[in-house]
């Protein structure tokens, strides 16, 4: 949910971000600035820091005691051997990244969460892009339309995962069924059975789940392409397809930029929908790098071990995460600089 | 982002949809359109209405003919659901940890955006960068060590609490930087207006602050709940027994009745209802709070 809300801000940033320094001092001036004497002013200016203290110190120590000491924590446990009981006295220095880096399952898994980014990109942008673009125009049922096209975003991955479990049992499962019933063969083993299979077939469900996200807000976006350009563009004797791609989707970039970013970073975590379906089966076929930590976390009790592929996946995370910036979201910046 | 977009055009879209019927083909549905809206409909809604009816169905209508409908209506699935005390029991979590979850995003995010967005002062974009960077610690990341503070240091294991903090924790910074524009966006003159009578940043941040920027408030709780809401993997590594949350619920009935299709389908979808009402009921909302931080 947090997600769209990011992106359909990011169009703001235009707006807002050219304000904040200018709108700030402006902003800042009656009060700070108000004649009145050395003490007055000290006092004021005394009293507005605890004010700011006040107002920001909740946020910042929920930061601190859920988000930063656990952090800290994983990497203080990624270096030692620890079961998690008792203190930690066992020092391995490197050995837990080691083994991380050399364990073919933890290695077999980052390539399923590289393989699940880019998949998702290749499959939902164009997939996304093509429905929004066909409704977005004055048509019957829009609104109900939109509203359906994110009902599966809003439910948990693992209502969604749970359905579809079923859905694709295999045998008696409707999907299997159906198959039969007009002479197909289903896989032996089931769709999620077979290790062949099984990734492409959560890759499938992760589209069903995620397309409706990319739709919403590449709408979402075009609501913000000037309805002027669309008619000078007709008046030109354009086509649809030159409109569309010549106008909407240049002007759309910094939407389906952002969402690319979101899409990223959400594939990197990817665990509910996979604990689900396959619990990272058959023979780790679709285990991602969350399930590898939660596996050695808690049901081998490898806290060490946990801690260093927290510390591996957080700095791939970080780095798929600037250089993303630096490549791709750098042009945004700069067209509004 | 849709209808209130559509609403403030009211007026213009009728000339334009005149000009634009002449033009024709940019505008208005088509057969082709139409085919494909029905396409995108069935392959989002299958899924779900499926495991609706077949909540309705027996395990023996379901594998005699896995695809029609219930016949006749059986509606002992449902009620088994709903006369079973331990999926009351995990609504009564999952509701508690969403609105603790909620209240704490809401409070706390919009305190700590107020001075981030009005006030002038030093290290002011430092501090923001702060909860930027917070963007980029997922809750997976820290999910096992998280699990070790919880239970061994703030004795906050298998409770709501130990649930509820991290969550609202992991929301915050998503919820300054929506928040933040938001805020910014109020006309100064208010505030200027408000000086002058004689009040001050704390008063102006109660009396005049919070009631306007309740759209903004809104967009960041719905978020903030339907999150909690749909949250699995904290859920699971922390709670046990009767203190699970529905997704939790809903994960072990389907796989202690794997072969209970029929049921499954109908504890499934009772625990989807409540996130899929709440956030048809507050759709316009959300849409609205998202459309104000935009304009900001």
């Amino acid at each position: 949910m947090a997600d769209d809300a990011a992106v359909t801000t990011a169009p703001a940033s235009p707006a807002t971000s050219t304000g904040p320094a200018a709108g700030a001092t402006r902003q800042g001036r009656p009060a700070a600035g108000r004649p009145g004497g050395g003490r007055r002013a000290a006092d004021s200016k005394l009293r507005k820091r605890l004010e700011i203290a006040f107002f920001v110190a909740p946020a910042l120590a929920m930061l601190a005691l859920f988000v930063v000491w656990p952090v800290i924590t994983a990497v203080q446990m990624s270096a030692f051997r620890w079961n998690g009981r008792g203190p930690l006295v066992d020092f391995v220095g490197l050995a837990n990244y080691v083994s991380v880096l050399t364990d073919d399952v933890f290695v077999g898994s980052l390539v399923n969460n590289l393989v699940i980014v880019v998949l998702s990109i290749a499959i939902q942008l164009p997939l996304g892009l093509a429905i929004a673009l066909l409704l977005n125009r004055k048509m019957w049922g829009q609104g109900a339309l939109r509203t359906i096209i994110f009902v599966p975003y809003v439910l948990a991955e693992v209502v969604a995962g749970v359905v579809w479990f079923q859905l694709l049992q295999p045998y008696y499962g409707v999907l299997d069924t159906i198959l039969q019933s007009v002479g197909l063969e289903p896989p032996a083993q089931g769709w999620l059975g077979d290790p062949d299979l099984a990734l492409w077939t959560v890759m499938a469900i992760l589209t069903w789940k995620y397309l409706g996200l990319a739709v919403i807000l590449f709408l979402a976006g075009l609501q913000g392409v000037p309805e002027e350009l669309y008619e000078a563009a007709q008046l030109d004797g354009a086509s649809w397809w030159q409109v569309q791609r010549r106008i909407t989707v240049p002007l759309l970039g910094p939407t389906i930029r952002t969402w690319g970013f979101l899409s990223m970073i959400g594939s990197l975590q990817l665990f509910d929908m996979v604990w689900i379906l396959t619990k990272g089966g058959p023979a780790n076929a679709t285990s991602t790098m969350a399930i590898f930590l939660v596996n050695e976390g808690t049901r081998s009790n490898n806290f060490g071990i946990a801690g260093a592929a927290s510390v591996v996946l957080f700095l791939i995370a970080l780095v798929m995460a600037v250089l993303y910036q630096r490549l791709i979201l750098r042009r945004d910046a700069k067209g509004v600089a | 982002m849709t209808t209130s977009t559509q609403t403030p055009a009211a007026p213009t879209t009728a000339p334009s949809r005149r000009r634009r019927g002449s033009a024709g083909r940019f505008q208005g549905g088509n057969p082709v359109v139409y085919a494909v809206a029905f396409l995108v409909v069935c392959a989002t809604l299958g899924p779900v209405v499926y495991g609706v009816l077949g909540g309705f169905r027996s395990n023996a209508q379901l594998a005699d003919a896995p695809a029609s409908l219930p016949d006749p209506w059986i509606f002992s699935n449902y009620t088994g659901v709903v006369t079973d005390p331990s999926f009351w029991q995990y609504t009564l979590n999952s509701v508690v940890v969403a609105v603790v979850t909620t209240a704490i995003v809401v409070v706390f995010g919009v305190m700590a955006a107020y001075p981030l967005a009005r006030y002038a002062f030093k290290g002011r974009e430092v501090l923001f960068m702060v909860f930027v960077a917070g963007l980029l610690f997922p809750a997976t990341v820290a999910v096992v060590p998280l699990f070790i503070l919880l239970t061994q240091n703030f004795g906050l294991g298998n409770t709501w609490w130990g649930v509820a903090l991290p969550q609202a924790a992991f929301a915050l910074p998503m919820t300054v930087v929506i928040l933040r524009p938001f805020l910014k966006a109020l006309p100064k003159e208010l505030e200027e207006a408000a000086q002058l009578d004689g009040t001050s940043r704390i008063g102006f941040f109660w009396r005049i602050l919070i009631p306007l920027s309740g759209p903004g408030m809104v967009t960041v709780g719905v978020l903030a709940f339907v999150g909690s809401w749909n949250a699995y993997l904290l859920p699971l590594l922390l709670l046990q027994g009767d203190m699970k949350t529905l997704p939790l619920g809903v994960a072990d009935f389907s796989s202690e009745h794997s072969s209970d299709t029929a049921g499954v389908f109908a504890f499934t979808t009772l625990a989807m209802i409540p996130a899929l009402v709440f956030f048809l009921a507050m759709q316009k909302r959300i849409v609205n709070g998202l459309q104000g931080a935009v304009k900001g």
